[in-house]
């Protein structure tokens, strides 16, 4: 497979967060500024290329019954080091990340990888996959930290934009900030793609990582 | 006892998982659009996080602190999750099949929800006891269930309104929830008030 269509699937064809919409947790919460987006996206980055090397490299050796809890023992050694890494050399973004590292083994997109993508193919493949995957949810999370820190706290990666001229919308660093954001960019997306992207593929069985264990998916999803 | 009132409260309403903590945002968009599925799976949510709760706790104390392991805790705990949730899986299938009907298909979905993991994870880091443990994993999942049937009764209303054709679908249910999320700020408070603290 051509190296450059892998990665350009995951930036912009596939965008885990913007199409696929997955990993919608982190992609709320810690997106409060521009470099905490950045933080999380390339820590999930990390361990997204690691555990699709290490899952391909595997796949024959893996029982295909125990195959999740196998893909978990790996994503969580990962998300252990790169949590180990964080604290020795970046401190503060460790800190104000907080539960969301731990939280990564959850991630549906790295779970979702290793099950669509890694089992079935090519070491080398796997991981410009996991590169091109982790590039566009980190664009993601920073295109999002973005739009809520300019308009939130009105600087941009610490340093002071509009704060003095204009009154900071202190509601976008908030919760209801973060929905909002995220529906407006997916809606913007919608509109530049004619509601083709999102359609394809709206929150359902087939990017879902459980979908091989549910007994919903004869039923035609979860509705 | 008010401790453990207070706790049980400030999980439900002032950081309620869903929609102030973002917490089990998936579920909280994939299966809120029927009012009785979203019942299903916060049932489902609120029995593993408490039984998770009950399970990971003893192993953090009794096991990985003795031995000087704590950096081992997220495997571990997501490990014991995968593995409680199946057991229930397949012991409700086998002695309450009428139980499993209704919750049981939701429980595959579980492992993965960053609820349950975010839980027991926030239990050690608050340092609570067992006991407030308990109750924080049960306030956080009836949270869940409050915001799942709110959610669910706002969606209906929405779904078959007119929108932008951009917004159709999962924009107008994310900005939905962020007037939901509003709503919930409103609490922020709520409990020094209503306790005299």
């Amino acid at each position: 497979m051509n190296k450059i269509t892998l990665l350009k699937n995951g930036i912009i064809k596939e965008n885990p967060v913007l199409i696929l919409l997955l990993g919608t947790c982190p992609t709320l919460a810690v997106t409060t500024t521009a470099i905490n987006g950045l933080g999380m996206g390339v820590s999930t980055m990390a361990v997204l290329i690691c555990s699709n090397i290490v899952i391909s490299i595997l796949k024959s050796i893996i029982p295909d019954k125990v195959r999740i809890p196998c893909y978990i023992v790996v994503i969580a050694g990962f998300v252990t080091l790169v949590s180990f890494l964080l604290q020795a050399y970046a401190p503060e973004v460790n800190e104000s990340l907080g539960l969301f590292i731990p939280l990564i083994v959850v991630n549906c997109i790295i779970l979702g990888r290793a099950e669509m993508f890694a089992n079935k193919n090519k070491v080398i493949d796997s991981a410009f996959d996991g590169i091109g995957m982790g590039l566009g949810f980190t664009l993601a999370l920073f295109i999002m930290g973005t739009i809520r820190e300019i308009l939130g706290s009105g600087s941009w990666m610490g340093i002071v934009l509009t704060a003095n001229l204009i009154e900071p919308m202190s509601i976008f660093m908030l919760a209801p900030g973060a929905f909002f954001t995220y529906g407006c960019l997916v809606a913007f997306i919608n509109y530049m793609t004619k509601g083709r992207a999102i359609k394809k593929k709206e929150i359902g069985c087939e990017g879902c990582p459980s979908a091989a264990a549910c007994a919903k998916i004869e039923e035609g999803g979860c509705e | 006892m008010k401790e453990m009132v207070i706790i049980l409260f400030s999980a439900i309403l002032v950081n309620n998982f869903v929609l102030v903590r973002f917490l089990g945002i998936c579920p909280f968009l994939g299966v809120s659009r029927k009012l009785d599925s979203a019942v299903g799976m916060s049932f489902a949510v609120i029995f593993v996080m408490v039984l998770a709760t009950i399970v990971t706790f003893p192993i953090y104390m009794g096991l990985l602190i003795p031995l000087g392991i704590e950096y081992l805790q997220t495997i571990v705990f997501i490990l014991v999750i995968a593995a409680l949730v199946q057991l229930v899986e397949t012991t409700l299938k086998k002695n309450m099949p009428a139980l499993y009907k209704s919750l049981g298909v939701y429980l595959p979905l579980i492992t993965t929800n960053c609820a349950v993991l975010g839980v027991t994870i926030l239990n050690i880091d608050e340092s609570y006891t067992f006991i407030q443990s308990i109750v924080n994993a049960l306030g956080a999942g009836i949270g869940f269930l409050l915001a799942m049937v709110l959610f669910a009764g706002v969606r209906q209303r929405i779904e078959n309104n007119n929108f932008p054709i951009a917004f159709k679908g999962i924009p107008a249910t994310l900005i939905a929830a962020s007037i939901v999320s509003l709503s919930f700020m409103g609490f922020a408070g709520v409990i020094d008030g209503l306790l005299g603290l």
